[in-house]
C-alpha cells in the first residue's frame, strides 16, 4: 500500500475515482502475500500488482466495471481449479482471494 | 481529514497502524485504522465487532502479522457461538515500520549491500568512525549517516533492533569489528554477518574469544558473512549477503530448487 500513496494522492487531488485491489489470500503458490495492493483509476491508470503480472488485467476490468456499475466492495478470486468460473489462472497454479473496493474513505 | 489521508500520513511517517476492513458479511467495505496509543478510527458498521476487532488489529499489528478474522454478527469469536451463524470476515493488514539494517564500514562492498537492502525495503544506516569515508555523497542511497565508532551507535540504536533487523560489518578491522560484534550481540537483532577471508575469521575468532564472547554467542554471528555462491564483486557479495539474510529468516538451506522438493514459498 505504501507504494501506492503518491499514485492515489494525485487521483484523488484531481477528482478521479479509484478501486483498490487487496490480495487477502492465498492457497497453494502465490507470487504476493496478503496485503500486495494494486489500484486502477477510472480512466484505466493502474500502479502496484497483486501478482506476477498473471492477474492484472482482469482486475482492472473488474475495478473498471465496478466503477462502471457503482458496485459494492467484494471478494474475487482467480485460481487454476475452476475453468468455467475463471478465464484468468495464476502460472504457479495457486488461487488467489483479491478484495476489491472503490477509495471512497 | 479522510481515513485514507490520515493512513498516508502514518505510513509515511513509519508510525506503526494497521487498517482492518469487512470483506464479507453485512457492512462490507466498513474500514477502520487503528495504531498504539491512538483512538480508533472509522469503524466496521457494528460497535462490538468494531470493539472486538481493534482490540485483535492491535494485536496483529504488535505482532506485524496480516490476516483474516472470523466475527458472529455481534462480534462473538468462540467457535460454538460462529456455529450456524453467518459470519463477518474481517481482513487486518499491519503495517510495521520498515526493518532496519546497520551496515559498519563506508566500504565500496557498503553502498552495493546498501543498494541491495533498499531493493528488499531496509532503512539502511551506514556506521564509519571516519568522517571522510561516511559522507551522504558516497551513500546517497542509505537513509542515515552516523560517524560514530560502534559503541556509540549501539547507545543510540541498539534497543530498537528486532528480529526482522540485520547487522552487517564490513570493516574487517579488528578496531571496529570487535566491538560491534559485541554490541550486536547485546541487541535483539535477527541477523549478525561479519565480512572477512577465512584467515581474517580466524584471527577475529580468537580475539572474540579472548574479549570473553563463549560459542553460544558465537552461533548467532554468520562469519564470514554471505552464502557460498562464488561472489567476487561488491554488487554480487551484496546479493550474497541479502540471499543469506532472507534464508536465515525464512530458514531454508539456500540450495537451487531444482535439487529440492516441496513448498516454495
Amino acid at each position: 500500500m505504501r507504494e501506492l500513496l503518491d499514485d492515489l494522492d494525485r487521483w484523488r487531488a484531481a477528482g478521479k475515482r479509484c478501486v483498490l485491489g487487496r490480495v487477502v489470500g492465498i492457497e497453494g503458490s502465490g507470487p504476493r502475500d496478503p496485503g500486495a495492493a494494486m489500484a486502477v483509476n477510472e480512466e484505466g491508470e493502474v500502479v502496484g500488482s497483486v501478482s506476477g503480472g498473471c492477474v492484472e488485467g482482469a482486475v482492472v476490468a473488474e475495478a473498471l466495471e465496478m466503477l462502471h456499475s457503482n458496485s459494492d466492495a467484494r471478494v474475487v478470486t482467480f485460481g487454476y481449479s475452476d475453468d468455467e468460473a475463471f478465464a484468468v489462472g495464476l502460472t504457479c497454479g495457486g488461487t488467489i482471494h483479491l478484495f476489491l473496493q472503490e477509495l471512497t474513505w | 481529514m479522510s481515513l485514507y489521508d490520515e493512513l498516508a500520513r502514518r505510513l509515511r511517517a513509519h508510525t506503526p497502524t494497521a487498517l482492518a476492513v469487512v470483506i464479507d458479511g453485512p457492512h462490507a467495505g466498513a474500514t477502520m485504522l487503528v495504531s498504539p496509543g491512538e483512538p480508533v478510527l472509522g469503524g466496521l458498521g457494528n460497535d462490538e465487532i468494531t470493539r472486538v476487532a481493534a482490540r485483535d488489529t492491535l494485536g496483529e499489528l504488535e505482532a506485524g502479522r496480516t490476516s483474516t478474522r472470523h466475527y458472529g454478527p455481534q462480534g462473538q469469536t468462540t467457535p460454538e457461538d460462529l456455529v450456524d451463524s453467518p459470519t463477518v470476515r474481517v481482513f487486518i493488514e499491519s503495517f510495521a515500520p520498515p526493518p532496519h539494517m546497520v551496515i559498519f564500514g563506508a566500504v565500496d562492498f557498503t553502498s552495493a549491500l546498501a543498494r541491495a537492502a533498499k531493493l528488499l525495503g531496509y532503512r539502511v544506516t551506514v556506521c564509519d568512525a571516519r568522517k571522510v569515508f561516511a559522507t551522504a555523497r558516497r551513500f546517497p542511497m542509505a537513509d542515515d549517516i552516523m560517524v560514530a565508532w560502534p559503541d556509540e551507535v549501539f547507545l543510540t540504536q541498539g534497543r530498537h533492533l528486532g528480529p526482522r533487523d540485520a547487522v552487517c560489518i564490513l570493516t574487517h578491522d579488528p578496531k571496529f569489528d570487535v566491538p560491534a560484534i559485541q554490541g550486536a550481540l547485546r541487541t535483539k537483532v535477527g541477523y549478525i554477518g561479519v565480512m572477512g577471508s577465512r584467515k581474517t575469521h580466524a584471527k577475529r575468532m580468537e580475539r572474540l574469544a579472548e574479549v570473553g564472547l563463549h560459542s553460544d554467542d558465537l552461533g548467532r554471528v554468520m562469519s564470514p558473512i554471505g552464502l557460498d555462491i562464488g561472489a567476487r564483486t561488491p554488487e554480487e557479495t551484496a546479493i550474497s549477503i541479502c540471499g543469506e539474510i532472507i534464508a536465515r529468516r525464512t530458514g531454508r538451506t539456500a540450495q537451487s530448487l531444482s535439487a529440492t522438493t516441496g513448498a516454495i514459498h
